[in-house]
């Protein structure tokens, strides 16, 4: 039996995350690992759970199979419920009509059969882009203590950043009376973390409209909120404070893993009462050598440093081999690193192996090298270089 | 296949008073070993590596932590609507007294699930002794030289080489690998070959034996079953060729401890194809300060580390502070180890505050325990 929810959740996961190059060649941008454990996707869902939402609908659409496989029941995040949990919702074909999601409030309108099986008062929309903490039921809250229609999370940036954002201006009670997408001179820094409250009966009013509506890109920034906020409907910006990040590009995402090396970091992962969960594989503890030099790094389980790891997150069963350094670099679960290895500012995805003497990278422009691939000895790939997954590259 | 034949009996109920502070609170199936394992994972994963897909776990005493660490058996994947994971503690019944004599009354007491197993043969198994590996070349020469019992052992370089003959079931094996001989706690026996408390049997022998015995008010297996049938029984032995260790003292667990240090350990006990799995604690992965130092050592998830380790296992969620040295010790879940201390030859078992610039000290022989909880 389908109990009703007070609120359920959508979580946007189709995104392509073209800007991640070849790190998303291979799978959607919610799938890209994090902080030597994590998958970007773990912070909404793991949210979902410390905010006790227990009915995630999960959209994908672009390379699903390792986000299907990966969510599977819900479990790790403790969303498996015997009604609701965390459901993948892949776009279907429907009487003759089957389309794809043209966008994130096509995403939602093609899925309201679904959320209206649970009968909510609330649907919260998140995406899947963005690495944060955060208890969306004190966003819920105050949306009900503000009798609101909807609520858009906000997070103050640094003025001369506005410009990339959309930015929310509000009056002083926190009521939103303007919408500017990447304005060039922002008349605040009060900018959206794309993530939504709305009254469930009231924005499936709009959602509808907006199917109906040919002109409309079916975007909530831009075709959405701007119809509701035209209407005359509540709407609020719900300010958080703490770490929030866009991951969506190559230094962003670099960046981000940096900063969890900060002596005190923004993002506490080690928090005790607000754990990020993610899919555990069963891994022994990992082993640093005789003869290993660890400084200032992420080491996950089942890793084995023999070398020299300095400032870099190091993902699951990865291998340093004696005499490597490896320095400000990110590499991803069961690469295998041999032995007088340098690798120098670079990405690296999962399952990549280099033989012995393998140069990556440099110390100012950012390598990625794609999963699988495969470097023979003393290979050398090029500071900036962002290499296809699965090449195999030979000594020049 | 094993897979369908065979069900796991596991004994969980050991005495092992040299374990001295370690067991106090907890049985010797639940004693943390390797940086992030419990015992009793070992055998789970071993069981569940060779398809076993039903598993009693028969406790005895100080069993919360261990129950607490199983749960449902979910990470073993025994968590299924049909067999999977049960946990069999002892209970007052005109039949059973509530506490057991020996091993003969515990698997007595486990009659009813007995029963109701399905599968024809018991793979009956203690748990203080420490192995990786999987069950079926075991079971194919359990079926092809039709043995009533087969023991698996392992071979020791020289005799008694893991520290005296505490509980020791030693076997002499003729040619074609049949157990002629046993001899059980004995000084005297030259034997290398040393059972490793894992016996193959078929569930009805098992059951008429333990019947027999039990009417005849005899209560331990080994020498009032095996060692008294051992001529009208087929008792063949199998020997294992990996790492064994058995933690019967602490200097055996520390010194086990301190093994898992070593490569070919480490790649003898964590195959990939066989991953020991244990109790999930979405810790978040280990990071290391600017001042880390660590060398030879294992590290679980969730530390944080700013000071000196070597030669030393680290359990999940340990924190060393800037100017600590840890050598040569085992530091327990949740472990804070603050500044400036020194710890040598030391086994800190869990949720211990070790305060600033404190000085511990053990021995190899006679490590220093601090016990679960304290603050030094």
């Amino acid at each position: 039996m389908i109990t009703k929810k007070r609120c359920v959740a959508m979580l946007l996961a189709g995104g392509q995350g073209s800007r991640l190059g070849v790190l998303t060649k291979k799978r959607a941008k919610p799938a890209v690992p994090y902080g030597g454990k994590y998958k970007i996707i773990d912070f909404p869902l793991s949210n979902c759970a410390n905010s006790g939402i227990d009915t995630v609908g999960v959209l994908t659409q672009y390379e699903p199979l390792e986000l299907n496989e990966y969510v599977g029941t819900g479990a790790p995040w403790d969303l498996d419920a015997s009604s609701g949990g965390a459901l993948v919702l892949p776009p279907y074909m429907s009487g003759q009509k089957g389309e794809w999601y043209s966008g994130t409030a096509n995403a939602i309108y093609q899925n309201i059969n679904f959320i209206e099986r649970y009968d909510p008062d609330y649907i919260l929309v998140l995406s899947g882009d963005h690495i944060y903490k955060m208890d969306y039921s004190k966003m819920i809250d105050y949306h009900r203590e503000k009798g609101a229609d909807a609520t858009i999370a906000v997070i103050e940036v640094p003025m001369e950043e506005a410009s990339r954002f959309g930015i929310v201006n509000t009056d002083e009670e926190g009521r939103i009376v303007e919408f500017e997408e990447k304005p060039p001179a922002p008349k605040s820094n009060t900018a959206s973390m794309g993530i939504y409250v709305f009254n469930w009966k009231t924005i499936r009013s709009y959602l509808m409209q907006d199917n109906d509506d040919p002109h409309s890109d079916n975007d909530f920034g831009k075709n959405v909120l701007p119809a509701m906020l035209a209407a005359g409907e509540k709407m609020y910006a719900y300010v958080f404070k703490g770490y929030w990040k866009d991951v969506g590009t190559i230094e962003s995402l670099w960046e981000s893993n940096m900063e969890l090396l900060d002596e005190t970091p923004q993002l506490d992962l080690h928090e005790d009462g607000f754990r990020v969960y993610t899919r555990n594989y069963a891994k022994p503890p990992h082993y640093i050598g005789d003869g290993a030099r660890v400084k200032n790094s992420i080491i996950g389980d089942g890793c084995k440093v023999l070398g020299e790891v300095e400032n870099s997150v190091l993902f699951p069963g990865v291998t340093i081999g004696r005499g490597t350094t490896v320095r400000d670099s990110i590499i991803m679960q069961e690469s295998d690193i041999g032995k007088a290895c340098t690798i120098d500012r670079a990405i690296i995805d999962e399952e990549v192996t280099c033989e012995d003497g393998v140069v990556i990278g440099g110390d100012k422009k950012i390598t990625v090298v794609g999963t699988g691939v495969y470097a023979t000895k003393n290979s050398v790939i090029a500071e900036g270089d962002m290499i296809e997954p699965g090449r195999v590259l030979k000594q020049d | 296949m094993m897979r369908n034949d065979v069900f796991g009996l596991v004994y969980a109920g050991e005495e092992n008073i040299n374990l001295r502070e370690l067991v106090n609170l907890r049985s010797v199936s639940a004693l943390p070993v390797g940086a992030r394992y419990r015992m009793i994972d070992f055998t789970l994963s071993n069981m569940v590596n060779s398809g076993i897909r039903n598993i009693g776990i028969i406790p005895k005493k100080n069993y919360q932590s261990l129950i607490d660490h199983v749960g449902s058996g979910k990470e073993w994947d025994l968590n299924r609507k049909n067999d999977g994971l049960f946990i069999l503690p002892p209970y007052d019944t005109f039949e059973n007294t509530g506490s057991y004599n020996g091993l003969v009354d515990t698997i007595k007491g486990a009659a009813a699930y007995l029963r109701r197993a399905r599968q024809k043969y018991c793979l009956l198994t203690g748990s203080y002794t420490l192995y990786s590996g999987t069950y079926n070349e075991m079971f194919e020469q359990h079926i092809d030289t039709g043995a009533d019992i087969t023991i698996l052992y392992n071979e020791e370089k020289k005799c008694a080489e893991s520290g005296g003959h505490f509980k020791d079931l030693r076997l002499t094996l003729n040619d074609d690998g049949r157990v002629t001989d046993m001899q059980y706690k004995s000084q005297k026996s030259s034997e290398k070959k040393v059972a490793m408390d894992v016996y193959l049997i078929r569930k009805d022998l098992l059951e008429y034996l333990v019947d027999d015995a039990m009417a005849h008010g005899k209560y331990n297996l080994i020498t009032d079953v095996f060692i008294k049938n051992i001529k009208s029984l087929k008792i063949y032995g199998y020997r294992h060729n990996g790492y064994v260790a058995r933690l019967n003292s602490t200097s055996a667990y520390y010194k086990t401890n301190m093994d898992f240090l070593r490569p070919e350990v480490q790649e003898d006990l964590f195959s990939k194809d066989r991953p020991i799995h244990t109790k999930v604690k979405d810790g978040a992965p280990a990071k290391y300060g600017q001042s880390a130092v660590v060398k030879n050592s294992l590290i679980g998830s969730g530390c944080i580390i700013e000071g000196e380790v070597e030669n030393s296992i680290l359990f999940r969620g340990v924190y060393v502070g800037k100017g600590a040295k840890i050598k040569n010790s085992i530091v327990m879940q949740d472990g804070r180890v603050y500044e400036n201390t020194s710890l040598d030859q030391v086994i800190v078992d869990k949720r211990v505050n070790v305060r600033p610039y404190s000085n511990l000290k053990g021995n190899e022989s006679y490590p220093l325990i601090i016990p679960k909880g304290a603050v030094v």
